[in-house]
């Protein structure tokens, strides 16, 4: 089992580099530093999305709401920020939406823990519900104008660097907080209780009760961490693309589960790690972004996105079945 | 059900309802959502013109979730199927706006329409056994067999159409949107239809027997001799005929044909199975409860217009309503439970 996983990561691995080398070949400017450090650049708040995925899916459900919580965390701290004319360090903005996206996650996980209903149906509910309620209640204006400290984060750069083109390119830090959590959800999967316990639960649910962990208190962690994820992806995305827009991300959610099943984790539960799923979202952006380089127009994008995605589930599934029957 | 033995006694509201307490559960809601809307819109609500617009716009939703129904009874789920509509309505909509001449004569003009919706239901033959098969065969669950095909269904379609919208179709086609039948609109005519062809499928034939058989325990459904993958694979290809037929009435009543129409049919589609009480683990489900869901939520849909609230209060409500819907089942079901263990731990003592 654990060297089938192990192929995966490497299988999505050779596939990233040999498409890289193809689309390098064909257009030499992929494999320039703005290309490259716009690729990392892009592949952060899909990649920030995909870690929370990959924790629900490794506990054997589906969660599809992340977005509408980012959104709601991201737009309703852009409002707050607006309306006090906020001047301070940017790090409250990420405080703030985190602190919106763990409540959300809070209700997530209460309705599914409580009730044991079905994690898709909940959070198709919730999705439509939280960001329903944003357009409703707070606004639908776009933010157009971002505070200072939202402004000066979105230009933090290192290695700034003058190419040719005399355009200046840099490498953003938002790639940083991404390794960051990247390097937390690795450690909290692999060297905490509670992270075991995912795995378990996505396993076998009986079996993990049995051995003494509290479901209610894993499904609880992991739909508050996804909250929490949500949150500080909101927020970078606002940066990136410098607004606040109430309607941006939903509908992005299954570019991120296609991300994360590609890197190796099923739907059943109980598998999955972090490189996989790096790996997997790298290939999906290099995927997206080089359609252009290569001269296909950016319309085909949903159909090798969907391609993409029945071929990565059934590639595996093919290869177990033929072991299976060996 | 288990009244046999006090049938004098049964009220007379108890006479009225059925055997069946998710559908008596699912009238009342019905009925308490159209007293609701006929108080808070006076004289607009319960009038024949707005029954007649409701009927005009249910039917394609309606089709959807019938599609979802057979799917959700085997256990499974169909995401695929507002890609197969729009897919199947394109093709449609590119034999009817584009490779029709412009002045044909009234025989060609049905000829062409012919084609274009054998052409449809025949697309969604295929995208039916591609899903089915993907399921069936390789063992792939279907929330991810059907998430990647909606992406390839309207990513073909978005290729096909390059994003724009396929105008303009003859007269005689925009009948089936938009014209009157002895007095009703023609799109719940051809509901009616499949509701009764998928009713008489489930409840009449071996196929129905088997795909609930599947849904209620799948090795039990195997031993009984079932061939489990044949019927799974004409569980997806009907759900994506109906798919089919509701694309082509959506195109129909607006007069064009686009890749991204109505996304938002699919969590519609799910709710209105899981307010109908289909059993989303598989096993249970009925037309009838389909179709009343369907109707309600378009009661809900309507009066909330009529209200102005906007588009977004609907989707707040939506998400909040299918929620709710679930939990209020769950501890419904749950109290059933404990009272069936209470009647057999009476027995025993």
């Amino acid at each position: 089992m654990k060297q089938l996983v192990k192929t995966h990561e490497f299988y999505v691995g050779l596939i990233l580099l040999a498409f890289s080398l193809v689309v390098g070949i064909i257009n030499p400017s992929f494999f320039s530093i703005g290309n490259l450090f716009g690729l990392l650049k892009s592949n952060v708040v899909t990649g920030i999305f995909a870690l929370g995925v990959l924790l629900v899916l490794i506990s054997g459900g589906i969660d599809i709401s992340f977005p509408a919580v980012a959104v709601v965390s991201m737009y309703m701290t852009g409002q707050l920020f607006e309306s006090i004319g906020y001047a301070g360090p940017v790090i409250l903005a990420f405080l703030i939406a985190i602190v919106i996206g763990m409540l959300l996650g809070t209700i997530n996980a209460a309705i599914i823990s409580t009730f044991r209903l079905p994690t898709l149906i909940v959070t198709l509910g919730t999705l439509s519900a939280y960001q329903g309620f944003v357009l409703t209640f707070v606004d639908t204006r776009i933010i157009n104008r971002l505070t200072e400290p939202m402004v000066n984060y979105s230009r933090m750069e290192i290695l700034r660097t003058t190419m040719d083109s005399g355009q200046t390119t840099g490498l953003h830090v938002s790639i940083f907080v991404y390794l960051v959590l990247a390097l937390l959800t690795a450690a909290i999967l692999r060297y905490t209780t509670i992270g075991r316990g995912v795995y378990a639960l996505g396993g076998d649910r009986q079996a993990t009760e049995r051995a003494g962990f509290s479901i209610r208190k894993i499904e609880f962690f992991i739909y508050i961490y996804v909250g929490f994820l949500a949150g500080i992806a909101g927020i970078l995305h606002s940066a990136h693309v410098r607004n606040a827009n109430p309607f941006d991300l939903v509908g992005s959610e299954l570019n991120v589960i296609a991300a994360t099943v590609l890197g190796g984790a099923t739907i059943g539960g109980g598998r999955g790690t972090v490189v996989g799923t790096l790996l997997g979202v790298m290939l999906i952006t290099v995927m997206n972004n080089s359609l252009i380089l290569l001269g296909i127009p950016s319309y085909w994008q949903r159909l090798t996105t969907g391609l993409i995605l029945l071929v990565a589930v059934a590639v595996p599934q093919i290869n177990h079945m033929r072991r299976a029957r060996r | 059900m288990n009244m046999q033995g006090i049938t004098t006694k049964r009220s007379l509201l108890q006479r009225l309802a059925t055997r069946d307490d998710n559908l008596n559960r699912l009238i009342l809601i019905s009925l308490a959502i159209f007293v609701l809307m006929t108080i808070l819109n006076p004289g607009r609500f319960a009038t024949m013109r707005n029954f007649r617009s409701m009927s005009y716009s249910f039917p394609e939703l309606g089709l959807l979730a019938l599609g979802l129904t057979l799917c959700m009874i085997t256990g499974g789920i169909d995401l695929s199927v507002v890609g197969t509509a729009n897919l199947t309505a394109i093709l449609a909509a590119k034999v009817m706006a584009e490779a029709l001449p412009v002045d044909a004569a009234v025989g060609t003009v049905w000829a062409y329409m012919a084609l274009a919706i054998v052409l449809s239901l025949a697309v969604g033959v295929v995208a039916g056994l591609v899903n089915g098969y993907l399921i069936a065969t390789f063992k792939i669950h279907p929330v991810l067999v059907t998430l990647g095909t909606w992406q390839v269904f309207s990513g073909i379609a978005i290729v096909i159409t390059q994003g724009r919208a396929v105008p303009g179709f003859p007269q005689q086609f925009l009948f089936l949107g938009n014209g009157t039948l002895l007095g009703f609109p023609m799109p719940l005519y051809v509901f009616i239809a499949f509701a009764i062809v998928v009713a008489i499928l489930l409840t009449k034939t071996q196929f129905g027997v088997s795909v609930y058989l599947i849904g209620t325990n799948i090795t039990a459904a195997r031993f009984a001799g079932v061939k489990v993958p044949s019927v799974l694979m004409r569980t997806y290809m009907s759900s994506a005929v109906l798919a089919s037929a509701a694309g082509l009435i959506m195109i129909a009543r607006t007069n064009q044909a686009r890749a991204d129409y109505g996304e938002s049919y699919i969590l519609q589609a799910v709710l209105v199975n899981l307010l109908a009480g289909v059993n989303w683990a598989g096993g249970f489900g009925r037309v009838i409860g389909v179709a009343i869901a369907v109707v309600t939520l378009q009661f809900l849909s309507s009066g909330f217009n009529m209200l102005r609230f906007n588009n977004f209060a609907r989707d707040f409500t939506w998400g909040v309503f299918l929620i709710a819907v679930m939990v209020f089942n769950y501890l419904m079901n749950e109290r059933k439970a404990r009272r069936e263990a209470g009647l057999v731990a009476s027995k025993t003592a």
